[in-house]
């Protein structure tokens, strides 16, 4: 005796959370059955082995039914084939959507071309994320790069539109599709104790003051919003950060710049000495990361250059957190007393940014 | 009364990719009513065209307007080639055909096509304007509504029941044409399906005007089934019971009518619940019925069933005295009819009645279960105007049910259905109900109130009087062991009831019910024709015969002593019969406790054989004493003295009041007594009657917070909250042909159904406590070796403790003296006051929520079962709600779609009036609840809207890339399920009630890569309001505490 066919349909289609965890987790059936059973399921309800086999076959068909929709989620909304209560749809998509931390490291930054397809059975073995998942992550992240890619608006606005994520979520995928755009450099080993939160956090930052979107020139006409673009950094503003240099160039400036600082710091910063010592060494580091841009190379290595120039620097001289937060408030706002700097805008919204996200970044 | 039909194509969203160079379409629409066409502009390059076209106009005259669909079908335009035909949608135009149903159909509808299933959505608006006009020899019956619902529709009443209407129309099977050699798949299947539909309204449109004739305005209980014959035709047949309904029309005259909205679905207090016995004839045409009594090898102390027409086994004994009885009944019966010429005088010709709940008032006594079969030839139909054949094999049939129902003392048949079951040119017809008294009142003209009250008064034992025998004691058709009633003393009863009823919602129960099932299978030589025909209904009255003693067997099993609902399908294939029996068991107060079953070897004298059947012996008394702890049956214990004598002593106190830990002791100790009186005995002599023995001992007693039943609702269960699931499950099994006996055959397909069970406890299990109601199996065998089982049931959650605070006093109160456990006396007043106090701030609050929460889309149910799924998906659907509402406002697209969403499914009247406000704009799809039920627990019906009658084909031709078997009908299950959805909802509904799928018929061609399957599903469209909602529009009604049906014999009393 043999089940040619088992099937079960629900008018209120079933969703096993469990089982949808395990499917997405990109276990066959057979891997998933046995995880149930190690779970504990069969004792607790009397069920057989194949009872449970025929479950999750079920509910993986199901899912499979479900994935074609789940590619665009406004679908899974209005689609008449499945009745699936608002809340279950809201755990579909969410879930769906979801990534491993592990993986996203890996991929953040790069291209999501058919060349990185192809590494994802590496990052799979690497990671311990069965290949499945990894494709779908992948997928989803390309999708999702695909869709807004173009678009006008809100990066987070138009993503939370188009996939119905979750805030928290889309925020995230903003990011990614923010770095693969950008395709910064993550990956490298002094970059690794980073976590995708902080560099989600940085390009947050990076779209609200560094993008064209950012200039928000005409925000009452949508139609009008020709350049609010938020997956690419402004040109011009990259450009005009050449006018940066004359900060540590000229070296008149340098040193009222340093002496500014110090006489604010003086007696309130822990590791004042080495603040002192190092003040040209660092400013000189962000004036060039700021100078550099220009160059889409250099773009990729912003955050190497940040840890290398800034970061390292003070950790190795152990400095607290807080100092580092008083020496870069500091650091930028006496820039505004330095008179023949003219570039004061300018200034602000490069160090505006950079300061967020180096103190985002300045941890172990 | 010629009409306008008037259709309007507004849109179409997510249409398939035609153009692959594009990745778009060039959508337009073709609308077809009879043979006039409309066509829309060309929308080009989209997939969501807006069309927003005319009013298309067709005039056309009531007939056409019944029998014919509207066909919607969408293209893909192209310049070069043929048009590419995307789908199609056919929307049947009868519910706008009668007044008080809906008014307009608009919503949006899949596209279907037969080859890839659903492919977009359209967005359709229909409206009828009727003339009226006084043609007096009109063929047309606009105007009858239709109901699949086989009780009183909840908000009409009955004012007279006329009876029973049936009519089959035939035609040539399109699949079978010499043309369809030479079409497309999708052009047979189309056409197949355009045809059934035709077919359908024209059936419809027939029974009708019998109606009509009858003086009756609308079919309840309507049941129209497809008969595919292959080569020799398609036959679509329907029953049903014509009656005179009068509409409830302000919800205020309506309440008093039922005692509390929520057990609208069962006013009827006066259902006949019990028949026993059963009794059932076969005949062919090439095999003459002989009678005989079967030997029995067991002494069975309840009504046996008597078979005409079979020939036992041990002997081939030539009709015994019973047969002559029989005879002179039926020949009797057919004088009575006062010698109407017409044999197929179509009034009251059959007084069979398709309902299985009744009004009050409207039966006496119900004798049993009688059921006819009757093995037939297929031959091709040759003139299909002329079915003259088809009628006449029913109308035998019919006759010899009605003589079996005269036998039994009963002019009535109620809760009556057919059924037939084909392979190749071999059909077996069946038909059974259950023979009954009805009070005749009822059936004519004339004042049903008075008629009403009269009756109930004089059946002041209520719970009982449909118990008590209807047939002469003295002249008993059958040996049957009677006892005095054990409620009202007065009259006889059987020991045992079968019928295929309902419950009658004032019977008195003691605990609660069970699904029981009877399953069988005997292996059959291959055989041609004449032999085969011969075979079948040779092999017929041992089918029927094991499937009664294995129901009786495990109806003992339980501690019970009636089954309800009962349906006995028999299934043909190339080399195998199968039975499946499915029926409720329950224990009726007025009937004597049943006997235990003993196990009685043939050799007595081998010592460990004696062993072994003792053990055996154990085993099942172990087993029943379980089931009556399970099924809590504790029914007052009545000395063996007190039998018999008309008026018993209340029951002593002291016997009754024993600890739960000592009860089992006390049961085996009551099946011992009993077990002198009137044994059940098995007798072990062969291996089969070993397995047999087995077989009672396997079936699995479903998970503790799980019940099954396979009638309306389950006798014990009052409180049922608001969440169901409906669903159909579907299974097909190979079975390894070598070597197959009649023994592996069983276990097999035992299993089978068992697993079956298990999977759906499973499934189910975040329902608990639930109930699984109106299980419906259907076996089929699609080819030599392959069984499938199709189940549709709904699970339905409760109340556990609520439940079993009713039961109780339920039980004390209709018996006086109830016997109730110290234990639970001490702890249920305690209960009881913990829970009412908290209970009764809180439902109010809890409903308002609820409604609240149906206001935004969200169905009751879901926010129920959304508990469980934690705050994350509540914070989900908040995002989603967020984002829509944003999305709403930044794009302008959107706001177009809105309003036509909103277009789209107009609520009903009722539903608009009683909501405080409209669905939110942004709620996407409308939720449209399903189930077999005649109700929807927690919520009152407002509206039929008419009838759903749906039926489908889907093939494919690239099985493997769908998923295999199970991803093709996966797929197509649930694209039928969209669609019957999409249609209530176009229709203004929000549920459909009364459900079915009358067939799944798959076939599969693994070597090709192909499969086919045909659904046909019906159902009765409506609008319901949560009883929640109804309170803060009617404040004077009284609290709607979920207590479905089965209080009814509560407030009676």
């Amino acid at each position: 005796m043999t089940s040619e066919l088992d099937i079960f349909v629900g008018n209120t289609t079933l969703i096993d959370e469990d089982v949808y965890r395990l499917w997405l987790d990109g276990y066959s059936v057979s891997d998933a059955v046995s995880l149930r059973v190690r779970s504990g399921i069969l004792e607790q309800t009397g069920a057989t082995a194949a009872v449970l086999q025929s479950d999750t076959m079920d509910h993986y068909r199901t899912f499979h039914m479900l994935e074609r929709l789940l590619h665009a989620p406004p679908k899974l909304l209005h689609q008449l084939i499945f009745q699936i209560p608002p809340s279950r749809q809201a755990l579909l998509i969410e879930r769906y959507y979801a990534f491993d931390e592990a993986f996203v490291r890996e991929v953040l930054g790069k291209k999501l071309s058919k060349g990185t397809k192809k590494d994802l059975d590496d990052i799979s073995t690497k990671t311990g994320i069965t290949l499945k998942s990894c494709r779908r992550q992948f997928d989803n992240f390309k999708r999702v790069f695909k869709v807004v890619e173009e678009m006008r608006g809100s990066l987070v606005d138009n993503i939370q539109q188009h996939f119905l994520l979750s805030d928290r979520l889309a925020r995230d995928y903003a990011a990614i599709v923010f770095f693969a755009n950008n395709r910064f450099e993550t990956g490298k080993k002094k970059l690794q104790y980073l976590s995708l939160g902080d560099f989600a956090f940085c390009a947050e930052l990076m779209i609200q003051n560094w993008t064209l979107g950012a200039v928000g020139e005409a925000p009452t006409d949508p139609d009008s919003q020709v350049d609010d673009m938020d997956v690419d950094l402004d040109k011009e503003f990259l450009q005009d950060l050449k006018e940066l240099k004359m900060l540590v160039a000229d070296k008149d400036l340098l040193d009222l710049h340093k002496s500014l600082v110090c006489t604010a710091l003086r007696g309130k910063l822990g590791v004042f000495s080495e603040m002192e010592a190092n003040f040209k060494n660092l400013s000189r580091g962000l004036v060039n990361v700021a100078a550099k841009l220009t160059h889409n190379k250099d773009v990729r290595d912003l955050f190497v250059d940040l840890v290398e120039k800034f970061v390292e620097p003070c950790r190795s001289d152990h400095w607290p957190l807080n100092d580092v937060r008083l020496f870069l408030n500091q650091y930028s706002a006496s820039v505004h007393s330095l008179d023949g700097f003219r570039h004061q805008a300018l200034w602000d919204r490069y160090m505006g940014t950079l300061r967020g996200c180096l103190l985002r970044l300045y941890h172990d | 009364m010629p009409g306008k039909l008037k259709v309007k194509i507004v849109a179409g969203r997510h249409l398939p990719v035609m153009d692959r160079a594009s990745d778009l379409t060039d959508a337009f629409v073709e609308v077809k009513f009879g043979n006039t066409t409309f066509k829309t502009d060309v929308y080009l390059k989209s997939l969501n065209p807006q069309w927003n076209s005319e009013w298309f106009k067709f005039e056309v005259d009531d007939e056409d307007l019944q029998d014919e669909p509207l066909q919607i079908t969408v293209l893909d335009h192209d310049t070069y080639s043929a048009n590419d035909a995307i789908g199609k949608v056919y929307i049947d135009i009868d519910p706008l055909l009668y007044s008080e149903a809906a008014t307009v159909i608009s919503g949006w509808f899949p596209i279907y096509d037969t080859i890839h299933g659903i492919r977009g959505e359209i967005n359709v608006v229909v409206k009828v304007d009727l003339f009226n006009d006084l043609n007096r020899f009109r063929q047309s019956s606009c105007g009858v509504k239709f109901f699949c619902t086989t009780s009183i529709p909840k908000c009409y009443r009955a004012i007279i029941i006329h009876g029973f209407v049936e009519e089959l129309v035939v035609n040539e099977d399109p699949e079978y044409q010499w043309i369809d050699r030479i079409r497309t798949p999708r052009a047979s299947n189309e056409a197949r399906q355009r045809l059934i539909s035709l077919m359908s309204g024209e059936l419809q449109r027939k029974i009708g005007l019998k109606v009509l004739e009858m003086r009756g305005n609308a079919v309840v209980g309507y049941l129209q089934c497809f008969d595919l014959e292959g080569e020799s035709g398609l036959v679509v047949r329907a029953i049903g019971t014509a009656c005179t309904l009068d509409k409830l029309s302000s919800p205020a005259a309506f309440l008093p009518a039922c005692n509390s909205p929520s057990k609208e679905m069962k006013e009827s207090p006066l259902v006949h619940p019990p028949s026993h016995g059963c009794r059932s004839t076969h005949n062919s045409p090439i095999h003459t019925a002989t009678g005989s009594r079967l030997t029995q090898n067991f002494s069975v102390s309840v009504p046996t069933l008597i078979y005409t027409g079979m020939g036992s086994g041990s002997a081939g004994k030539e009709g015994g005295p019973f047969k002559a009885l029989l005879r002179q009944q039926t020949q009797s019966a057919l004088e009575q009819r006062g010698g109407s010429p017409h044999r197929f005088c179509r009034r009251r010709e059959f007084p069979f009645f398709t309902l299985t709940a009744f009004p009050p008032g409207f039966l006496v006594h119900v004798g049993g279960v009688v059921s006819a079969r009757s093995v037939k030839l297929l031959d091709r139909i040759h003139n299909p105007d002329e079915p003259e054949t088809r009628d006449a094999w029913w109308a035998e049939i019919r006759q010899e049910i009605k003589s079996h129902a005269k036998a039994l003392g009963c002019h009535a048949v109620v809760g009556y259905s057919e059924s037939t079951s084909i392979c190749e040119e071999v059909c077996i017809l069946s038909a059974s109900g259950t023979a009954a008294v009805l009070n005749p009142r009822f059936l004519q003209d004339g004042s049903v109130e008075g008629c009403l009250e009269q009756r109930l008064e004089e059946n002041l034992p209520v719970g009982c009087g449909f118990c008590h025998i209807p047939y002469d004691e003295l002249n008993m058709p059958f040996p049957a062991h009677l006892t005095y009633c054990y409620n009202c003393r007065k009259q006889k009863v059987p020991d045992v009831l079968f019928t295929t009823i309902d419950l009658p919602t004032d019977a008195t129960v003691i605990g609660k019910g069970c699904l029981i099932q009877a399953r069988l299978c005997r292996l059959k030589k291959k055989a041609q024709a004449e032999a085969n025909a011969t075979a079948i209904s040779n092999l017929l009255p041992f089918m029927e015969y094991e499937v009664h003693t294995q129901l009786m067997n495990k109806l003992k099993l339980k501690g019970m002593n009636a089954l309800f609902g009962l349906r006995i399908q028999i299934t043909v294939g190339e080399n195998m019969l199968m039975g499946l029996a499915s029926a409720t068991g329950v224990y009726l107060a007025a009937l004597p406790t049943p006997g235990g079953i003993q196990i009685a070897g043939k050799t007595p004298n081998d010592g460990s054989y004696e062993q072994h059947i003792s053990h055996m012996q154990k085993k099942i008394n172990d087993t029943i004493a379980k089931n009556k702890e399970l099924y809590e049956i504790n029914p007052p214990e009545i000395s063996e003295e007190i039998i018999g004598s008309p008026i018993p002593e209340p029951r002593q106190r002291s016997r009754l009041l024993r600890s739960q830990s000592e009860s089992s002791d006390e049961v085996t100790e009551l099946d011992l007594s009993h077990g002198k009186k009137d044994a059940f005995v098995l007798e072990i002599d062969d291996t089969d009657a070993m397995e047999d023995v087995h077989s009672l001992l396997t079936d699995v007693p479903p998970p503790s917070g799980f019940y099954s039943c396979n009638t309306e609702i389950m006798p014990g269960i009052n409180n049922w909250t608001s969440e169901i699931q409906m669903f159909t499950s579907v299974r097909v099994i190979r079975l390894s042909s070598l070597n197959l006996t009649n023994q592996a055959l069983n276990k097999n397909f035992n299993d089978l159904c068992e697993n079956l069970l298990k999977s759906l406890y499973f499934k189910l299990r975040s329902m608990i406590p639930c109930c699984l109601c109106h299980v419906n199996f259907t076996v089929s065998l699609p080819e030599d070796e392959l069984i499938q089982v199709t189940v549709t049931a709904v699970a339905i959650t409760f109340d556990k403790n609520q439940a079993l605070q009713t039961t109780k006093t339920h039980v004390e109160k209709s018996l006086q003296r109830a016997s109730t456990d110290n234990e639970e006396l001490l702890q249920f007043p305690l209960e009881l006051c913990s829970d009412s106090l908290p209970s009764h701030p809180f439902p109010p609050a809890k409903e308002h929520l609820e409604s609240a929460s149906s206001n935004s889309g969200i169905p009751a149910a879901q926010r129920a079962t959304s508990v469980d799924y934690s705050s994350f998906a509540d914070r989900c659907s908040n995002w989603i709600e967020l984002i829509k509402l944003k999305a709403q406002t930044i794009r302008r697209g959107s706001i177009k779609t809105t309003v036509t969403v909103e277009k789209a499914s107009p609520m009903g009247e009722g539903n608009f009036r009683n909501r405080s406000a409209p669905p939110c704009a942004n709620s996407t799809v409308g939720v449209v609840k399903m189930t077999p039920l005649s109700f929807i627990p927690g919520a009152k019906i407002t509206k039929y809207l008419g009838i759903i009658n749906m039926f489908f084909i889907r093939e494919t031709t690239s099985l493997r890339e769908e998923g295999g078997v199970s991803g093709f009908l996966h797929a197509f299950i649930a694209e039928v399920f969209a669609m019957v959805r999409a249609h209530v909802a176009a229709l203004g509904g929000n549920a459909v009630v009364s459900y079915i799928m009358k067939q799944c018929v798959f076939m599969e061609n693994p070597n090709k890569n192909q499969a086919q399957c045909l659904i046909n599903v019906s159902g009765d469209a409506v609008v319901f309001v949560r009883e929640s909602e109804l309170e803060v529009v009617s404040a004077q009604q009284p609290t709607a505490n979920c207590q479905p049906s089965c209080t009814g014999g509560e407030v009676t009393t």
